[in-house]
């Protein structure tokens, strides 16, 4: 079930970047895909147990938090731009490491939380222990910015409890 | 004409991000912020000026041109994939090695006297 979903992905795939519809680079495609898919397929989805409906809904709800995450960007990127060219508000930079725990149970959570934080400007994940994040911030406010709402969203994508 | 002045205008925040990360680049303290200031090069100048690639696109809307705005779309994806994790990992090579020193004059320590000299 899963081989066939990651065929379709890889085809897909194969389509955008080929962008030629005749029938030789479609069966080319139709072989390659299989063969990545022969050999590689217990790579792409490693959680199973989940359902196929389960998995749609966490796809939406992840598209939600890249809109979120999107934004977030956009105001750390004003703070990290106004630290550098202001030249006011050069003493507020106050390298600070911080050590924060996560709920989050699966590795792929957690790695998706340590991207995050370290794809918004001002704060980057240097080491994960077991479920310690240590964090370095640039300042006091991008090290306000870690209050948790990141890590809560993203349990929300990945961890929902059932009901 | 809506087209240009979007692509314009992307292009021009892209220019300005990329334009302040040179600036943090130069001016932050010590090597980590440094890094800070090159981790907003990777993420949104870039996407600025590869999304303004993208609306240039649309400028005629056909199949192939449509299939090179999916291509972009691909290239962001892998950007914002990959610069994260080689920021993450020259920061955590230099928190490891502990090494790396501040360009900021430090206050010079004394140093404590050895048991000879006291």
């Amino acid at each position: 079930m899963y081989s066939i979903l990651v065929f379709i992905l890889l085809f897909s795939i194969w389509i955008v970047f080929s962008g030629k519809f005749d029938l030789f680079h479609l069966i080319l495609g139709v072989f390659s895909a299989s063969f990545v898919t022969y050999f590689s397929s217990d790579l792409y989805f490693t959680d199973r147990t989940i359902g196929f409906g389960a998995r749609i809904g966490q796809l939406f709800r992840f598209c939600r938090y890249l809109v979120w995450l999107l934004y977030e960007i956009f105001l750390a990127n004003l703070h990290v731009l106004k630290l550098a060219l202001w030249p006011k508000s050069f003493p507020e930079i106050d390298p600070t490491i911080i050590r924060l725990k996560t709920e989050l149970r699966s590795n792929y959570a957690r790695y998706v939380l340590a991207n995050s934080i370290t794809l918004t400007p001002g704060t980057v994940t240097l080491n994960i222990v077991e479920d310690t994040l240590f964090v370095h911030a640039i300042s006091r406010k991008a090290a306000a910015s870690l209050d948790g709402e990141m890590e809560r969203r993203i349990k929300d994508v990945f961890e929902r409890p059932e009901r | 004409m809506i087209l240009n002045l979007v692509c314009g205008a992307l292009l021009t925040i892209g220019v300005i991000i990329f334009f302040g990360a040179v600036i943090g680049v130069l001016r932050f303290p010590d090597f980590y912020s440094r890094m800070h200031a090159a981790g907003i090069s990777d993420t949104m100048s870039t996407n600025c000026l590869l999304i303004a690639f993208a609306v240039y696109q649309l400028h005629d809307l056909s199949w192939p041109n449509l299939l090179v705005v999916g291509k972009i779309f691909f290239i962001i994806a892998f950007i914002s994939l990959t610069g994260p994790t080689s920021t993450h990992a020259l920061m955590h090579a230099g928190y490891q090695r502990r090494n790396i020193t501040s360009s900021r004059p430090r206050k010079k320590r004394k140093r404590a006297l050895t048991e000879e000299e006291a």
